[in-house]
């Protein structure tokens, strides 16, 4: 395991949750379920961040500020949806103001169901996050080059 | 190698046995693995006393390691030069602890270095940086008296500034804690601002909690916000050994009582909610003046004049 996977950092943004998700971000990292144990830390700056843990469908509103979110994110990063209304908009899917999933909007790597989404699922999503964000490095985005441009690079052999 | 540590005993006087060049490479290398160790305790520690099992205690080494993989974004060509200026003036001033020289230059070179640090926080946009590099200048105001007048009475107990010479005093079997017992007590007050510890930690915030979206280095990512941290650890190092100055008299006591005071500022992390900076700069004039002062103003009678 290296330390990518051992030191991940979380941004956790509400799209247009109910707040019931988000109760649970918040627990997992209480002592009874301890996120630090894995190293994981909880970052309000999307600068340190590593995953972007989106819950709630996405408006029209929040997309801008996802999106935005994302670009301002280092790479790699990986995108883990949380919640039934994260990964295909839930029983808001058909509001008119509603583009539904976060997929709609960014790349999500893991999708972790479930309304309230449980603490122990959320770690386990974040877990797995780890070995996507390890294969994103591996892959050749390049992190050592500022401002890449858009789309992969690959790594010179 | 020994023309180097000659050149070095040229400059900072004649010391006895110890090699100069070896001394600053062993800062140089152990410094920031002292610096990370002393970091995962304080991580460790602090979820135990909030009753959670934390991280390993290598996890700050993952952290910077991991931060030197990432990507690093660029919003201002001067945002990092400034970082690395505080990184080298932190490193240089610590250099020149752990040689023996002047404790003021010490001093100075790490209140520049700080400035520094502040400058990197102006030199781009984000007004969560702006306001964090605010209250970094008012913390360096807060805390810099209190270094001079340490300085001051280790000067008027020793009748020296340069380090080795202190060192020699305690070492010699004199101890410096008897006659400056104030001014360590005003020392550990500002240890709590320099560590970045809670009812202090204004400018910027080592754990979960944040303040102001991580303050000052809001806009630095990468390798850069990696650096910070690298550089924390060699302030932490030099600071605690200003403690270990205190006590060289009795080396178990000494490294006892750098433990201690870690722990103790953990402890006082782990209690206190966060001061609004009023409180910051008041309570630390009112310990400088009441510790400080008080602590030259008896020495001044106590001690036989020259």
């Amino acid at each position: 395991m290296s330390s990518l996977s051992r030191s991940p950092w979380v941004l956790h943004y509400n799209a247009t949750s109910c707040n019931g998700c988000d109760i649970e971000v918040v627990a997992s990292l209480t002592p009874m379920y301890d996120l630090e144990r894995f190293g994981i830390l909880n970052t309000g700056n999307p600068k340190h961040a590593d995953i972007l843990l989106v819950t709630g469908s996405v408006s029209d509103r929040s997309a801008e500020v996802l999106r935005t979110l994302y670009d301002q994110m280092p790479s790699p990063k990986v995108v883990v949806a949380l919640g039934i209304c994260a990964t295909s908009g839930g029983i808001f899917a058909e509001c008119y103001n509603i583009k539904g999933g976060v997929d709609k909007v960014l790349p999500v790597d893991v999708y972790v169901p479930g309304c309230a989404v449980r603490p122990e699922a959320i770690i386990d999503g974040v877990i797995q996050a780890l070995a996507i964000l390890e294969q994103k490095y591996k892959d050749g985005t390049n992190p050592l080059r500022p401002d890449p441009p858009e789309g992969r690079l690959k790594r010179k052999p | 190698m020994n023309q180097v540590n000659e050149i070095l005993l040229q400059i900072f006087g004649n010391q006895n046995n110890f090699n100069l060049f070896l001394r600053l490479a062993g800062y140089l290398i152990l410094a920031p693995v002292a610096g990370g160790l002393l970091s995962g305790i304080d991580r460790k520690l602090t979820a135990r006393m909030q009753g959670r099992v934390g991280p390993p205690l290598l996890q700050p080494f993952y952290d910077v390691f991991k931060l030197m993989k990432k990507q690093y974004i660029i919003v201002n060509v001067f945002q990092n030069f400034f970082i690395l200026l505080f990184f080298v003036f932190t490193v240089f001033s610590g250099a020149l602890f752990f040689i023996g020289a002047d404790l003021l230059i010490v001093i100075f070179a790490l209140t520049l270095g700080g400035v520094f640090f502040a400058l990197a926080g102006f030199s781009v946009n984000s007004p969560f940086s702006h306001i964090g590099a605010e209250r970094e200048l008012i913390q360096m105001m807060a805390y810099d008296p209190m270094l001079l007048i340490l300085a001051m009475g280790m000067y008027l107990v020793t009748g020296s500034f340069n380090v080795y010479e202190i060192y020699d005093y305690g070492h010699g079997g004199q101890a410096l804690i008897y006659y400056l017992p104030f001014i360590f007590a005003g020392y550990i007050y500002i240890l709590t601002i320099k560590f970045r510890k809670s009812p202090f930690d204004i400018s910027m915030s080592h754990h979960a909690h944040q303040e102001l979206v991580k303050g000052l280095t809001t806009e630095f990512s990468g390798k850069y916000l990696a650096l910070i941290e690298i550089t924390h650890w060699y302030e932490n190092v030099l600071l605690l050994s200003i403690v270990y100055l205190f006590f060289a008299f009795n080396v178990p006591l000494a490294v006892f009582m750098v433990f201690a005071v870690w722990v103790a500022e953990i402890f006082i992390d782990n209690t206190y909610a966060r001061f609004k900076w009023q409180l910051m700069f008041k309570s630390s004039w009112l310990v400088t003046a009441v510790t400080g002062i008080t602590n030259i103003i008896i020495l001044y009678y106590l001690l036989p004049k020259k």
